[in-house]
């Protein structure tokens, strides 16, 4: 597809035949190419994540999936498969970032604490230049998140970074076909303000413990009604979402820092059932053995340093590795603009640094994420049937001279270093700030 | 413990000299005066003085630094290398082989050890951990155009961040006012240690802290716009031009009255201290180097993430770049930041240093340690990065007598690492500055 492309660039001699070939281009791009390619990596050190590291190992993929994955001694490359020699390579799953905010985000406005209603993806603009740039550094599936200030900011979407043209094209989708996400809380002093915001931290707790009882009250009208529509009550958006929530189709994203407000979010929990992830948890090294009783898993961001604000103060490298030792299921997260999506593995590396196992903060990257996403089935792991979602290096992941070459999704590969516009996104320079059309077009295509 | 209280604290340390001190001129005074038995009184005497002069053993013992790779920074890396530190400063520095350990020296052994590390621009120790209104001291917003506000008389001591910066091996600081106003004030230069900032500044004022570009706007005021900013800061100069001429002037009548911000800016006329432009878009460099073109200003460029399309224009002003934090976030006037900038300029025979700059929200502080790591591993040789975080911003910062590299005569500023110090799973082990071990947290 590229190859015509260039050529037909070299004919073109005018405007008009620019714009056939974006159109074309469009065209192909819309299209699944090259759905039924056998494509077979060979020679890499493969981190499977699920499953203890191949030194010299075969990941071959087709329709989008893991067809087979193994030592390279032992694994039949079928005839018909293209082999491309990744030798001294390594490859790992790709990388789950279970909270991110790239794609110009707008949740909740300020007219009120608890927005249940809004849904983040119907405000994301697919063309930001930090998908490039999150493809760059080896991200496949991300969170994407409403922003902070409210106790409830929104519906999260779960995104897979696809070459896409829509927010549609993106989006993971549940087995009912809709739209996969969560629904993202915030404690502490994020979510207060002046009214109708909450002044204080019990007041946040009885506001979100009377939503969630609104919420009780709807389903059971809901379900009192059974088939009959008379009897239904007047659609609330907001409290259909929170229905979700109850039932544990939707997961709840919890920002929350201080050891206290920690403590708040996993009582909640209990009164009202509903499934948590804890987000950023500055704190948490502190309150880890409780974390693990409840059974709740944790997100951690790590920033280079503790402050900018009292409930980031306690900070610690350690977080990831106390929780881990206390039995709690952690995942990293890039809060991307915190921190930039290109270096997440560094996020990793340094709870290495604080003392987390290497193979539990490569796990944390992708098949902890995932499970926090409920898409353990379908990534964060190289494993037979599940999307053929992966990274290439040309090092180590844990290594500062490491960098990401190639990132693939579902069997295209969305980035590649050696293509000087993904290596614009991918390293900076004159222009990666802005935003692309078309966005990730070509790749995967049939070079 | 009440030794390392007083290896590490450099007030102990002085209050208990300065006592044995005191008790040495007693002793003088009694041998003069012949008296012979000694009396409950001299018996006391006589156990402080033995005390002090074992306390003193203590807190200026020498220490040693065994390294199996020094990083010296004055020459090629030494393989199992020896550093000499005794009264504060280096008293040698060579192969295990050829430099023996003093006897009874403490010796601290380490994989890799470099000098101090050299922040070239930070806010730490004005801007603290809280982001508070009560540890916010890095800007002043009540007036575009503060050169007269002094580092010095905002530093402190204490803030957290300097400790946490200092345990990743940042011995020396050039800290603040930041950018976010056309002129926001002075910086300093300061060693990551003490409780008082006048035994710790090495330069008092190092330089006068400008902004160009959207962070300097003022909302509803001036400047609103690029075009604003240059002439008021032109305005301002000229003023300090005529301001300069009359201090000049032989009669002693005809001297102006005293005027901080006048003085301020005079100094930077006269070549005594750098104007350090914060600036990001290459209309914003090119506007910076008019400036000190036009006032023949001594000027550092800061921030500078578009320097890669304007290389040429600041090679020929010959003006040194301390860029961005490596890691800096890729959005506003920074949009185009490029983890390669460095290796570029530098390619080009531009002076580059590294700083962790100002942030505002998390991180609160940037550890520049972190910053290298990632510019050698997007075009810097290992040796280039280091460089930049040791003896080259030393001599941009005109305190390469004392600091940035591992020299006989120089500071016992030293860092300590168990591997690669840029690889993000090494850590740093200790840190000594002015030769007594300041951090042995393992980080």
């Amino acid at each position: 597809m590229r190859v015509y492309l260039m050529k037909f660039r070299r004919n073109a001699r005018s405007g008009r035949a620019a714009l056939w070939a974006a159109v074309l281009s469009f065209a192909v791009c819309a299209s699944a190419a090259n759905a039924d390619e056998t494509i077979a990596f060979i020679g890499a050190r493969l981190i499977r994540v699920d499953s203890p590291e191949l030194p010299t190992g075969v990941l071959i993929v087709r329709d989008g999936r893991i067809l087979a994955v193994g030592a390279a001694a032992d694994t039949n490359v079928p005839p018909d498969a293209r082999r491309i020699d990744v030798t001294g390579k390594v490859i790992m799953p790709g990388i789950v970032d279970t909270h991110n905010h790239i794609g110009g985000i707008g949740g909740g406005d300020q007219s009120k604490p608890l927005h249940p209603d809004v849904r983040i993806y119907d405000s994301l603009n697919p063309r930001d230049a930090g998908f490039r740039r999150a493809v760059a550094g080896g991200l496949t599936t991300l969170n994407i998140m409403p922003g902070s200030g409210h106790l409830l900011s929104g519906q999260t979407v779960y995104v897979k970074l696809r070459p896409a043209h829509t927010i549609e094209e993106m989006a993971v989708r549940n087995a009912d076909g809709l739209i996969a996400g969560g629904i993202k809380m915030a404690n502490g002093t994020n979510s207060r303000g002046g009214a109708p915001f909450p002044g204080t931290r019990a007041k946040s707790a009885a506001l979100v413990r009377e939503m969630f009882i609104r919420a009780v009250e709807y389903q059971s009208k809901v379900t009192a009604a059974g088939d009959d529509a008379s009897k239904k009550p007047d659609r609330d958006l907001g409290l259909e979402a929170l229905g979700e929530v109850l039932s544990g189709k939707r997961v709840v994203h919890h920002h929350t820092h201080r050891a206290d407000d920690i403590v708040t979010v996993l009582r909640l929990s209990k009164e009202f059932g509903f499934r948590v992830v804890l987000h950023h948890v500055s704190e948490a090294w502190m309150v880890a053995d409780e974390i693990a009783a409840a059974g709740a898993r944790c997100s951690v961001i790590l920033v280079d340093s503790p402050g900018g604000k009292l409930e980031a103060s306690q900070l610690s490298y350690e977080t990831a590795a106390i929780l881990d030792r206390a039995g709690v299921n952690v995942a990293f997260h890039t809060d991307d603009w915190i921190t930039d999506s290109r270096l997440f593995l560094r996020m990793a590396a340094l709870g290495v640094r604080g003392g987390l196992p290497r193979e539990k903060a490569l796990r944390a990257l992708t098949l902890s994420g995932a499970e926090m996403l409920d898409l353990q089935d379908r990534v964060g792991s190289l494993t037979v049937g599940k999307d053929a979602d992966f990274v290439v290096l040309d090092g180590d992941p844990l290594s500062v001279y490491s960098k990401v070459l190639e990132t693939w999704v579902e069997g295209r590969r969305v980035f590649d270093r050696n293509d000087p516009q993904d290596r614009l996104y991918g390293v900076g320079g004159y222009g990666a700030g802005f935003d692309t059309v078309p966005y990730m077009c070509c790749h995967g295509d049939g070079e | 413990m009440q030794n390392d209280k007083y290896r590490t604290n450099p007030h102990m340390r002085r209050r208990m000299n300065a006592e044995c001190r005191t008790m040495t001129d007693e002793r003088m005074a009694w041998f003069a005066n012949g008296r012979g038995a000694l009396s409950i009184t001299m018996r006391v005497w006589l156990a402080l003085t033995a005390f002090c002069i074992l306390n003193s053993a203590f807190a200026f013992a020498q220490t040693a630094v065994r390294a199996k790779t020094l990083y010296t920074m004055s020459g090629p890396p030494i393989q199992d290398g020896i550093v000499i530190m005794r009264d504060g400063k280096i008293v040698a520095v060579g192969p295990a082989a050829t430099t023996p350990i003093p006897a009874g020296a403490r010796v601290l052994e380490a994989a890799v050890a470099t000098p101090g590390l050299i922040d070239a621009h930070s806010t730490v120790g004005l801007s603290g951990i809280l982001n508070y209104a009560h540890d916010r001291d890095q800007i002043e917003h009540s007036e575009a155009i503060q050169p007269e506000l002094r580092a010095i008389d905002a530093y402190n001591c204490r803030e957290k961040l300097i400790e946490f910066v200092r345990s990743f091996g940042v011995t020396t600081i050039h800290t603040g006012h930041a950018p976010g106003e056309l002129i926001s004030g002075q910086t300093m230069i300061v060693k990551t240690v003490g409780d008082n900032v006048a035994e710790v500044t090495l330069v008092e004022s190092a330089a006068i802290a400008c902004t160009l570009g959207p962070a300097a706007q003022r909302g509803g005021g001036a400047p609103g716009t690029r075009g604003k900013m240059m002439a008021m800061l032109r305005e301002q100069f000229i003023k300090a031009q005529e301001y300069v001429k009359k201090q000049d002037a032989a009669e002693a009548d005809k001297k102006p009255d005293r005027n901080l911000r006048l003085e301020a800016l005079g100094r930077a006329l006269r070549g005594e201290i750098p104007l350090m432009v914060t600036a990001y878009r290459a209309q914003d460099i090119i506007s910076a180097l008019r400036l000190a073109n036009e006032f023949n200003i001594k000027l550092w460029l800061d921030g500078a993430a578009e320097a890669y399309m304007v290389i040429d224009e600041i090679k020929a002003a010959g003006v040194p770049v301390i860029l961005h934090p490596s890691m800096m976030r890729a959005s506003g006037d920074a949009e185009n930041m490029s983890f390669e900038t460095a290796a570029k300029l530098r390619k080009s025979g531009i002076t580059v240093v590294l700083q962790s700059g100002y942030e505002d929200y998390v991180p609160k502080a940037r550890v520049i340690l972190f910053e290298a790591a990632i510019a050698a591993a997007n075009g810097l040789t290992f040796d280039e990065a280091l460089r930049a975080i040791t003896i080259d911003s030393a001599r941009l910062l005109g305190v390469d007598k004392r600091v940035g590299s591992l020299e006989a005569g120089k500071d016992g500023d030293i860092a300590l690492f168990d591997g690669d110090p840029f690889e993000y799973t090494t850590h740093c082990i200790g840190v000594a500055i002015n030769g007594q071990i300041v951090s042995e947290t393992k980080r």
